[in-house]
């Protein structure tokens, strides 16, 4: 008889259901010693894993030692509490949305968008953007019912926002590609400050996107939406042609 | 080419270099007659001025704005030093201080006469080349006391942005076998007009590229390689709007290798066309001076092209950049020409295009080192996938007998990456160098086939490009988006106001005696 999940105490899943089974590694700036395996073992349980288990250590250099590990996760998650609402991935393809698009928006979107601040990465707003895009999904320039502006990397949030204004854009696109020490998020925070002092968060969607961005930062930021990785243009094209149509609709 | 095992044709490889001659001699007519900026404070600084004013302002900047806002610049900074030399008996440090103090007006001096100004500068600058000559010469038996490596080298870039943890990195690197440490400078470095001063702990995707902290870091390395009997070479970043000052700077601190394409910033920094081709010029005549090896940036034009598609731009480009440097006096075994492995992983045979590739660059350039870089554009955070296909770039790497290669790190596209991911990076790399060794000697191709065949349609395209851009000049094909799908104008672009034009009477020290060695 197969178990089956208890959704409401999920543990992750190595090798058999319920084994809490997860994979840990990191350094410790210590010299590589017998020392250093028992303060990663012990580091491990208090991080809460039991079982704690060295696979692999080795030094780095003098003072530093790389450790592989695995633990037992006993925290549970109640998975039935995450249902509903804001959860359910589900995106139109490209010819969905230009259908959507005419029907529910009826004129072409402006959309701008930059890598912003210091950052001078240009692939994840090139690949949201650029008729080319990513992995054989057109960027927003290839489809009809969007106008794109891409205005590249390195770009001051002020320059963003002035060309937002100048071409009457519906919503503004911004990437932090490559960051340290959270320089994205006061780049990302200061961008909304700038459309809300120039009174026109309400005209505008705010979305951004990068490897360090999460749904849930964005939000927490002031932005609409946020875009990690694995994400294609088709995706974001869903949620900015929704989002229009519902203000569209709200009038 | 008559070994090629690619099957190439002598004649369109000769074709394509023909081109290539006449582009970069295009380019050389159309950025004559002008200084800019920076190569004017790479001259200062060649004369030994250094440090910084009350408001960080580096001296060179200093002295370089106070003659062009005086309206002398057209003359050269080298003739207003000479001469308030001659008129003061002054070193040039002491005059960037008495000038930076506001105690001397260089223009407001008397003139002395224009024949022994130039012969007190010429003087000045002969003996601080000899200064650092004589340093390399001490570096060049150093690493051959220690030992150096056999290609290819591993070439790693560390990017905590603070100085004294590269440093950590940075031995964590040579303790795992890299051969060349590479500190990435923070970003937006690139389109600041001057070279901060002094070591520096903070920096955002790099630490900054300072004289101080390629001190810091030549040190370390230096104290490493003694005790540990390996030689390990250092690089940094001769790009942007300061190339010919951290050619300089470099030099002096004893740095083995530095990334030098002006059309990097061109395409990706938005940097004026004729800045960045004067700035490369004569940053790349310091850099074959002193025995720098150069690495060219042509792998990055497919971060953003795709990179079947825009094979023929990167050996189009190699070619030209290739004539570019020898124009500079840098000699073959000092020019790493850019390529990468940046074919998307779903595309069937990827392997075999991207080995054709890499033995296309090989044997076009049989006396380049070529700098062959990893997977990035298409790691998509999987750090088990990129391991994997960090595994497949390294066996192309030993079997083409590249001369360097940038390793690639189990975690690219993440974040810099971390101490460990660099040794991981490395353990993959000693494995498959060491599995594959003579591999490269083993391996025919087969004719008419897919690796055979891919080379000479890439090497065909190419040729009819750099035809093309023989006809239009590299400033057009670069504003018809040839490289990387990325256009830029010549009357546009970021430093274009720190173009000079030169007046009669104009010298350059620097590129006066530098051309007589290279040219000799």
């Amino acid at each position: 008889m197969p178990r089956s999940v208890d959704l409401t105490a999920v543990v992750p899943y190595a090798d058999h259901l319920d084994d809490g089974l997860v994979q840990l590694s990191f350094t410790l700036p210590v010299p590589y010693s017998l020392a250093a395996r028992k303060a990663a073992l012990e580091l491990a349980g208090k991080m809460g894993f039991e079982d704690p288990e060295v696979v692999h250590y080795q030094q780095l250099t003098d003072g530093y030692t790389y450790f592989v590990m695995y633990g037992r996760c006993v925290q549970s998650i109640d998975f039935t509490e995450l249902q509903g609402d804001g959860f359910d991935i589900e995106y139109m393809s490209e010819e969905e949305i230009e259908r959507f698009a005419e029907e529910q928006v009826g004129r072409a979107i402006v959309v701008v968008g930059a890598s912003t601040g210091s950052d001078t990465h240009s692939v994840g707003i090139d690949a949201m953007l650029n008729l080319k895009g990513y992995h054989g999904h057109h960027g927003l320039e290839g489809y009809r019912s969007f106008r794109t502006y891409n205005l590249g990397s390195q770009v001051p949030n002020s320059v963003l926002v002035a060309k937002a204004i100048e071409v009457g854009a519906d919503a503004i696109l911004v990437s932090q590609t490559v960051t340290q020490q959270n320089l994205h998020v006061h780049n990302l925070t200061e961008l909304v400050e700038m459309v809300e002092a120039e009174g026109r968060r309400g005209e505008m969607i705010l979305a951004c996107g990068g490897p360090r961005v999460s749904n849930e930062l964005a939000k927490e930021l002031g932005y609409d939406a946020g875009f990690s990785k694995g994400t294609y243009p088709h995706h974001l094209a869903t949620f900015i042609v929704r989002e229009l149509a519902s203000r569209v609709a709200a009038g | 080419m008559s070994n090629s095992k690619l099957g190439l044709d002598p004649g369109v490889v000769s074709a394509c270099r023909q081109a290539a001659r006449q582009i970069a001699e295009q380019v050389s007519e159309q950025v004559a007659g002008r200084t800019t900026v920076s190569v004017e404070r790479s001259v200062t600084r060649l004369l030994g001025v250094d440090g910084a004013d009350s408001l960080d302002v580096p001296l060179p900047n200093v002295l370089v704005d106070h003659v062009h806002d005086r309206g002398g610049l057209g003359r050269g900074v080298a003739y207003w030093i000479g001469n308030a030399m001659l008129q003061t008996g002054r070193t040039p440090q002491q005059i960037a201080e008495s000038v930076s103090a506001g105690e001397l007006v260089l223009t407001e001096l008397d003139l002395a006469e224009e024949r022994a100004i130039h012969t007190r500068v010429m003087e000045e600058c002969a003996a601080r080349l000899k200064d650092i000559s004589g340093r390399f010469e001490e570096r060049r038996a150093m690493r051959e006391r220690l030992g150096d490596s056999p290609a290819p080298l591993r070439y790693v870039l560390t990017a905590t942005g603070d100085v004294y943890e590269d440093v950590v990195h940075a031995k964590a690197v040579a303790e795992a076998g890299g051969d060349i440490v590479a500190v990435i400078r923070s970003t937006a470095q690139s389109l600041l007009d001057y070279v901060p001063y002094g070591p520096t702990t903070e920096g955002y995707g790099g630490t900054f590229a300072t004289q101080a902290n390629f001190r810091i870091m030549r040190e370390a390395m230096d104290e490493w390689s003694e005790q540990h009997g390996r030689y390990v070479r250092l690089s940094s970043f001769c790009s942007g709007l300061c190339m010919s000052e951290i050619a300089s700077m470099g030099a002096w601190e004893g740095f083995d290798n530095m990334v030098n394409d002006a059309l990097y910033g061109i395409l990706y920094r938005d940097i004026n066309i004729v800045r960045g081709l004067i700035d490369q010029r004569v940053s790349r005549m310091i850099n074959g001076y002193f025995g720098v090896v150069i690495n060219t940036g042509e792998d990055n034009y497919l971060r953003t092209a795709d990179a079947i598609e825009a094979a023929p731009s990167v050996t189009a480009s190699q070619f030209i950049n290739h004539q570019l440097a020898h124009e500079s006096g840098v000699p073959d075994s000092q020019i790493a020409l850019g390529d990468a492995f940046e074919i998307d992983v779903p595309v069937r045979n990827s392997l075999l295009y991207q080995w054709a590739q890499a033995q296309l660059t090989r044997e076009l350039f049989p006396d380049c080192p070529v700098k062959y870089m990893p997977p990035t554009r298409h790691m998509d955070g999987n750090l088990f996938r990129t391991h994997a296909s960090d595994t497949l770039f390294n066996l192309v790497t030993i079997a083409t007998g590249q001369g360097l290669q940038t390793i690639g790190v189990p975690t690219e596209g993440i974040f810099t990456p971390h101490i460990h991911d660099r040794v991981l990076g490395l353990q993959n790399v000693d494995y498959v160098f060491n599995a594959a060794h003579d591999l490269g000697e083993e391996i025919e191709f087969k004719q008419g086939g897919v690796i055979q065949t891919r080379a000479q349609e890439v090497l065909a395209s190419a040729h009819v490009l750099l035809e093309r851009i023989a006809q239009t000049g590299l400033f057009r094909a670069i504003e018809q988006a040839t490289f990387g799908d990325v256009s830029r104008s010549v009357d546009a672009g970021r430093g274009i106001e720190g173009i000079v034009t030169v007046e009669e009477g104009y010298f350059n020290p620097v590129v006066e005696l530098m051309r007589e060695v290279s040219y000799a």
